[in-house]
């Protein structure tokens, strides 16, 4: 019989405990099967976030150190001056990386850190129980933003990203979503070209991922993901806003 | 460099003894009385392969020096007073993962922005863990440029056999002041301790991880333990001390950094008055060296005089290790002015006589 299929070395054989309908457990086999395509599983260090994907560690079978919460970009930059050889990556969600550790992600950029940001925008603060996020979207009701987010009083979505990619340092950046399976081919090639500027010393890399949260949406999984693609998407453009190496991935 | 005496002042004694034990990584951000140790890293430390990151504020920079330290390395922060309340969040952190690394506070005069005058005013900070959690770390104060520079070369040692954060405590004074100093030989990289828990890519080896997060429980109160039984054990195997003529002393005064060397000029000054007082000095503020000094208020001493630059916060250490039997005074000055060796010699002689009258 033809194998089609296997399990990434790079993930431990353990379920993973996500909500039903969460982008994580999607995003943690791209970001897995990548490293394990570039045959970078015993060179591959990660650093998860405080928030749902802490613990990561339980799933990726690679080296992995916790960071404070908006830390890791700071963290990453201690590991990769250390061993400047191997792939580094912080894992990281909307209100860690953009609100947080906003310094830190803008900094580790500045300096061309050889780190790859995986930054998880779901519009909210997942395992905190669904507040307001840098990326709530206008009109977005969270349970701090009852009334639904009104850049009058709650102030507007940021586009980290496009943000990131003004930044002199950063080699590669650029947003991805996970709203179909299409765009979660895209999303895993898209990561690829992140971890490849790495491991050719461009400089920084980020790539943003649209993820549904439908535990915090209250939402069902197919919802879920259609609000991705017919929501987020118009706040959160897809496309590659920067390649050190010139070439473009645009959606 | 050789191992002739040099003359140096204490921030750049520290950054030369931190290299010569093996550490190749600074991370840091400017302030005021210390800024001569990240200058004298950026320019040192590419001569030895080193890497020196000025980061974008104290926060930033202790979580570089986490994953540094995760990554193995030996690695250094320093700072003062108000950068240093900024990494207490980084310093938990390393506290629950264990993480080895040596903290330089050059301490400022009062809380907020204060001034840049020497001052101990942190010493509650640094001995009672500072960030949240039940945690320590192994808190060293030098009064001299060369034992600052033994002290940290000594730190990182300490730091990595207990995978503990080992904090130098000074202040503007041993960081500005020049005095000569010999330093210890360079170590070999290879011949620093090897560790079995760093996250360096799993080559030849299971992936490992590392986490300050524990949901389970009990777990958590397993792991909690753990640190409290290696805390036991640095209370029993690193407390430092410093007497000067405690032998005939009536008197004895507590001190410890800047203070002790006034102390110490004022324990001379006091003696040709025939005033018979004498100097313990810890060295190492947590562990404090509380079973030393109850041995000399065992032996008989009873006068205990705490002289600090601050409003007293040692003399609750003494207190505790002394009860209620000991006669024990506070000679507190709230920092960011230094009193000098005449005036505290002044008190003692006033003490001296109170104790002679009926």
């Amino acid at each position: 019989m033809k194998k089609v299929f296997s399990r990434t070395r790079a993930l431990k054989p353990v379920a993973f405990h996500y909500c039903p309908g969460c982008g994580h457990s999607i995003l943690h086999r791209l970001v897995a099967e990548v490293i394990e395509e570039m045959d970078l599983v015993d060179r591959a260090i990660g650093v998860p976030p405080a928030g749902c994907a802490v613990l990561a560690y339980f799933y990726f079978d690679v080296d992995m150190g916790e960071a404070p919460h908006g830390r890791g970009a700071a963290v990453a930059t201690g590991i990769k001056r250390v061993l400047p050889d191997r792939l580094v990556f912080t894992y990281q969600g909307d209100g860690d990386i953009a609100a947080i550790g906003t310094a830190e992600t803008i900094h580790a950029a500045n300096r061309g850190e050889k780190i790859t940001a995986i930054f998880v925008n779901n519009a909210v603060y997942g395992m905190t129980g669904g507040q307001m996020a840098p990326t709530s979207v206008v009109g977005q009701v969270t349970t701090t933003s009852p009334k639904g987010r009104d850049p009058s009083r709650e102030g507007f979505p940021i586009n980290f990203t496009e943000l990131l990619a003004q930044i002199k340092g950063t080699a590669f950046a650029a947003r991805a979503s996970l709203q179909d399976p299409a765009h979660v081919l895209k999303t895993k090639k898209i990561i690829r070209k992140a971890f490849e500027a790495q491991m050719k010393g461009l400089g920084f890399s980020v790539v943003e991922v649209l993820s549904p949260c439908p535990t915090n949406w209250k939402m069902s999984p197919p919802q879920a993901f259609r609000w991705v693609k017919e929501e987020m998407v118009k706040h959160y453009p897809l496309g590659v806003f920067k390649d050190a190496e010139g070439e473009s991935l645009a959606d | 460099m050789n191992e002739e005496l040099e003359l140096m002042r204490g921030t750049y004694a520290i950054g030369e003894a931190a290299i010569r034990a093996g550490c190749r990584y600074y991370f840091g951000y400017p302030i005021t009385p210390q800024n001569e140790l990240p200058e004298y890293m950026s320019r040192r430390l590419p001569e030895v392969d080193g890497i020196f990151v000025q980061s974008e504020s104290e926060l930033a920079g202790i979580n570089m020096v986490m994953g540094a330290s995760m990554a193995g390395a030996r690695v250094m922060i320093s700072s003062s007073s108000p950068g240093i309340s900024l990494m207490q969040e980084g310093l938990s952190f390393m506290a629950g993962m264990e993480l080895p690394a040596v903290v330089v506070n050059m301490m400022r005069g009062g809380p907020g922005l204060g001034n840049i005058a020497p001052s101990q005013s942190d010493y509650f900070q640094a001995t009672r863990g500072g960030g949240h959690g039940d945690y320590r770390t192994i808190v060293l104060a030098p009064s001299s440029v060369q034992e600052a520079a033994d002290l940290t070369y000594e730190a990182f040692d300490l730091a990595d056999r207990y995978r503990m954060v080992v904090m130098i405590l000074g202040d503007g004074m041993v960081a500005q002041m020049m005095e000569p100093v010999r330093f210890r030989p360079m170590r070999p990289l290879d011949d620093l301790p090897s560790k079995d828990w760093t996250i360096t890519g799993a080559r030849g080896r299971p992936s490992r991880f590392l986490r300050s997060l524990i949901l389970d429980v009990n777990d958590m109160e397993e792991h909690n333990w753990k640190l409290v039984r290696k805390y036991q054990q640095v209370e029993k195997e690193c407390p430092r001390w410093e007497g000067f003529l405690l032998e005939d002393a009536e008197m004895v005064v507590v001190a410890f950094g800047t203070a002790a060397r006034i102390a110490k000029g004022a324990v001379k000054r006091a003696r040709k008055e025939g005033v018979k007082v004498g100097l313990f000095r810890p060295i190492s503020l947590w562990p404090f060296p509380f079973q030393d000094l109850k041995a000399l208020y065992q032996r008989g001493q009873d006068t205990f005089v705490v002289f600090e630059l601050n409003a007293g916060q040692m003399v609750e250490d003494v207190r505790l290790t002394l009860g209620d039997g000991a006669r024990i005074l506070s000679y507190a000055r709230p920092g960011g002015a230094v009193p000098s060796p005449q005036e505290l010699a002044r008190v003692f002689s006033r003490l001296a006589l109170s104790r002679r009258l009926p």
